[in-house]
């Protein structure tokens, strides 16, 4: 019972929270961009998988680790792009496209990496971000052991919460978006684009889940494997509704889950043989579930959210 | 084709020309849905647009705005010296920048946001890292204490009334320093004193050298307000004079294009009671909207009108009658059957007609065809399906008679009901409750947003029903609609509702008094 209990107090716990939510969070912050500007963008699994095989690609061929980071988020705003001209313009269906852009960007990467490596045993390895070595707050007791086990990738994206948060409730351009996601007629009628806002917002969010996907090949591991993504795209989809489309709360959600998969997995070794590995497995997804049965019902959805805009129709 | 009939304008108007249409013309595939208009507007001018529901006002404004693209014609606004200069088709923000400001007939704001945001939104550029501030503020300050037009600025727009709502539209608009202010009906939802308010603040903002273009199909705000009335039928331009010396009848006369027929109310002896409540209780709708031991009567071949605010109970009301609420307390009746649950089909059965308030929500499903609207309510009985199966030929031939006896303008019965006009959707529910020959009416603001060709047939029938012995409730906020049908008004105001008193005995002073919360005794 005391062993249960004394999970919580280890930093190795706590880093490892960290370090798995910090993909969710770049994708929840990306997938509420997309949805508060009034998109839906499925696409984030295959998203994902194009940022972990771009991001890495681009490190392996020589580029600097940063410059992998830029690789995986302009290859995101390309799918993003994509994913954009056909909902937004053309106001084909979101739920779709959304299927679609997954589809074919994650064969895309496994093609791409099938291409560039025919046959290897063993992934090819790079040398990953390393752990921060941050002066003074690292010999901190507790807070300094989680620290030395992240990685500047994860600044970025409690950085990019910060940045989000500001930019949606402080400036011009989130005005705007929140507007285009309620009623896209009132963003017309106050002479913005509605396609260009759109547009931008999907680019934007992609870019963002793409780079969740580049941080488990740049900072988490240090290697593109086939399914390494197994579904994170989808849990961030239910994280979004759960942080009602707040960059803080997306945060907390992100925290929570991350929590969650690394409790299980220590648990796992206190009370393995008594109950089957699976149960604690599925933990962090039924929370999920959980979550999004709790929150979903009272959520307060973007009101014109997955509702294509055409100029001059009624 | 230039546009006939009366153009007798001033000959000499002193005022610049702020702006001018020539020969606009918009085609929504076969339909054109205006034709060569031309319009010239004044500084300082209130010029009414009028016509019957889809005479193509809104589209005219529209293009105005930059929501359409007009296939022919052009449109020239004055700049700042005062010459004229042709403004560029088809965007909002060229529109804005010239100095149009348009409040829409379905408002145009994020919900989400505040007032104040959905004020300042797209007046600075994207990119700017602070938003607008007290320079704003102040400004917007300014502008409500010369207009009057006073709202809370920093709750969401959701939370506030259609009033509030339709204030933060024009000062949306006055804070891009518009010299052309349109009002595309902004009267329809708003309650008698809302529109008086409204009403003196447009005399204001013209008395300082705005141009507005009001829309409106209620003719007395009208004549009352505007200096100078233009007006659409079919979309092309019919008249364009002078205010002074028209009456309502010359002007319901140039929309419709035939004398519009008085209406005749025969009289008629109430029987048994139908509709009957004892200290009724229905909870609350929203805070409040509910009913709190309420009385009343409507007994065969009686129309019984409901006269309040929206949002003062009759919601609720409306809500028991048509089986979408159950009573909290007390006792009610319909034709001799205690209510008990919320039980719409019950309702339908018990032969209970129900005009909803929100023909769009409530009353139709867009996407299905004007003939599987028709049959909504009764898609079970025998004369509709057969083992399950929708009798396709039937129902449509039946449309078909119904289309005909109410002069629906449709392309057909399998038009979807979407692309009606408001007046023929109204036309639809209309045929569908009364075919049946209903017991009980509900009809719930039944004539909001309507032309007066089609505010007068809705009457009509409703007399009409009253004359085969059918038991009314007729719950509006137009006083004029509930003294020409009413034979007993009731007033409900904060969930309570007064008790019916004959129309005949009551004046419309009296009923507004009563409907802002002073008792019947100390209005009289
Ligand atoms: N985007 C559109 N596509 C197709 N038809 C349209 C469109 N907009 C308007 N129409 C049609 O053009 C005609 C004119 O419509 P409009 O909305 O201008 O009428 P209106 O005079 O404003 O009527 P109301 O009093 O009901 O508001 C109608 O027959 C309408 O169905
Ligand atoms: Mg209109």
């Amino acid at each position: 019972m005391w062993e249960a209990l004394d999970i919580l107090t280890q930093a190795n716990f706590w880093a490892a929270t960290i370090r798995i939510a910090t993909p969710l969070i770049f994708g929840v912050l990306g997938a509420l961009l997309c949805e508060r500007a009034g998109v839906l963008n499925l696409g984030i699994e295959g998203i994902f998988v194009a940022g972990a095989m771009s991001g890495w690609l681009a490190v392996y061929l020589g580029l600097p680790l940063w410059g992998g980071v830029v690789v995986a988020a302009l290859v995101g705003s390309l799918f993003g792009l994509v994913h954009g001209v056909l909902t937004v313009p053309l106001g084909l269906s979101q739920h779709v496209t959304g299927i679609g852009v997954t589809l074919l960007a994650t064969s895309m990467a496994y093609f791409g990496y099938r291409v560039a490596f025919p046959n290897v045993a063993t992934p090819p390895r790079i040398e990953p971000f390393a752990p921060l070595d941050v002066p003074l707050i690292g010999d901190l007791p507790f807070i300094g052991p989680i620290l030395a086990q992240q990685t500047g990738f994860t600044v970025l994206a409690f950085a990019c919460v910060g940045v989000l948060a500001f930019v949606l409730a402080r400036t011009p351009l989130g005005l705007a978006l929140r507007a285009v996601g309620d009623n896209p007629e009132a963003v017309e009628a106050q002479g913005l684009s509605v396609v260009a806002l759109r547009i931008g917002a999907v680019m934007a969010g992609s870019a963002l889940m793409a780079l969740g996907g580049a941080f488990l090949t740049l900072s988490a591991f240090n290697a593109f494997y086939f399914g390494m993504i197994n579904g994170r795209g989808w849990v961030c989809i239910a994280l979004t509704v759960f942080a009602s489309w707040r960059p803080g709360k997306a945060l907390l959600g992100a925290l929570l889950f991350g929590a969650l998969d690394a409790y299980q997995l220590r648990i796992q070794t206190i009370a393995g043989g008594v109950v089957p590995s699976q149960i604690f497995l599925m933990l962090p997804y039924i929370f999920s579930i959980a979550a999004l049965v709790l929150v979903a019902r009272r959520a307060d959805y973007p009101r014109a959210l997955m509702k294509p805009y055409f100029k001059g129709q009624r | 084709m230039p546009s006939q009939g009366s153009t007798c304008e001033a000959p000499h108007d002193p005022r610049p020309l702020v702006l001018s249409l020539k020969g606009i013309t918009k085609r929504f595939g076969p339909l054109t849905a205006n034709d060569h208009i031309d319009l010239d507007v004044r500084a300082g001018e209130i010029v009414a647009l009028l016509g019957e529901n889809g005479a193509g006002k809104t589209t005219l404004m529209s293009i105005l705005f930059g929501h359409y693209i007009a296939d022919e014609g052009s449109v020239s606004i004055a700049d700042a010296d005062g010459k004229l200069a042709p403004l560029p088709g088809g965007s909002a923000q060229a529109a804005l920048a010239a100095g149009i400001g348009m409040v829409h007939q379905h408002f145009a704001l994020a919900e989400n946001l505040t007032g104040f945001e959905n004020i300042v939104l797209g007046t600075q550029s994207l990119w700017s890292l602070r938003p607008r501030g007290r320079g704003a503020r102040d400004k917007i300050a300014r502008l409500m204490a010369e207009s009057g037009l006073a709202v809370d600025l920093d709750v969401p727009v959701a939370r506030l009334s259609v009033g509030e709502q339709q204030r933060i539209e024009i000062l949306k608009a006055l804070y891009r320093d518009v010299r052309v202010l349109i009002l595309d009906e902004p009267t329809a939802v708003l309650t008698p004193q809302e529109a008086d308010s409204l009403a003196a603040t447009v005399r204001t903002l013209a008395g300082k050298g705005l141009a507005v273009i009001f829309i409106s199909h209620k003719l007395h705000e009208v004549l009352a307000l505007c200096g100078r009335v233009v007006v659409l039928r079919g979309g092309t331009k019919v008249a364009d004079r002078p205010t002074a010396g028209a009456d309502r009848a010359t002007l319901a006369e140039l929309m419709v294009g035939r004398a519009i027929p008085a209406r005749e109310r025969p009289p008629s002896t109430p029987g048994a009671p139908v509709l009957s409540l004892r200290r009724v209780s229905v909870g609350a709708l929203s805070q409040r909207d509910r009913l709190e031991g309420a009385d009343l009567d409507v007994r065969a071949g009686e129309i019984v009108g409901i006269a309040g605010v929206s949002g003062n109970g009759q919601g609720a009301l409306a809500a028991l009658v048509a089986g979408l609420a159950a009573p909290r307390a007390g006792e009610a009746m319909i034709d001799g059957v205690r209510l008990a649950g919320a039980d719409p089909a019950g309702r339908v059965a018990a032969h209970v007609g129900r005009i909803p308030e929100d023909r769009h929500r409530d009353g139709t499903i867009g996407s299905l065809s004007v003939a599987e609207n028709f049959v909504l309510e009764t898609i079970s009985a025998p004369e509709n399906q057969r083992a399950g199966l929708i009798r396709r030929a039937a129902i449509r031939a039946r449309a078909m008679e119904a289309i005909q006896a109410y002069d629906v303008r449709c392309p057909g019965p399998d038009a979807a009901i979407r692309a009606l006009s408001g007046g023929n959707m109204q036309k639809v529910v209309l045929a569908r409750v009364l075919e049946r020959e209903p017991k009980l009416v509900l009809a719930h603001q039944p004539t909001r947003g309507l032309d007066i060709g089609a505010t007068t047939d809705v009457h009509r029938r409703l007399i009409a029903a009253r004359g085969r012995g059918a038991a009314v409730l007729l719950i509006s906020e137009d006083l004029d609609e509930l003294f020409a049908l009413s034979d007993r008004i009731a007033v409900v105001h904060a969930g309570h509702l007064s008790p019916a008193l004959d129309a005949a005995g009551l004046d419309v002073r009296t009923v507004g008094l009563m409907m802002a919360g002073h008792g019947a005794g100390e209005a009289a």
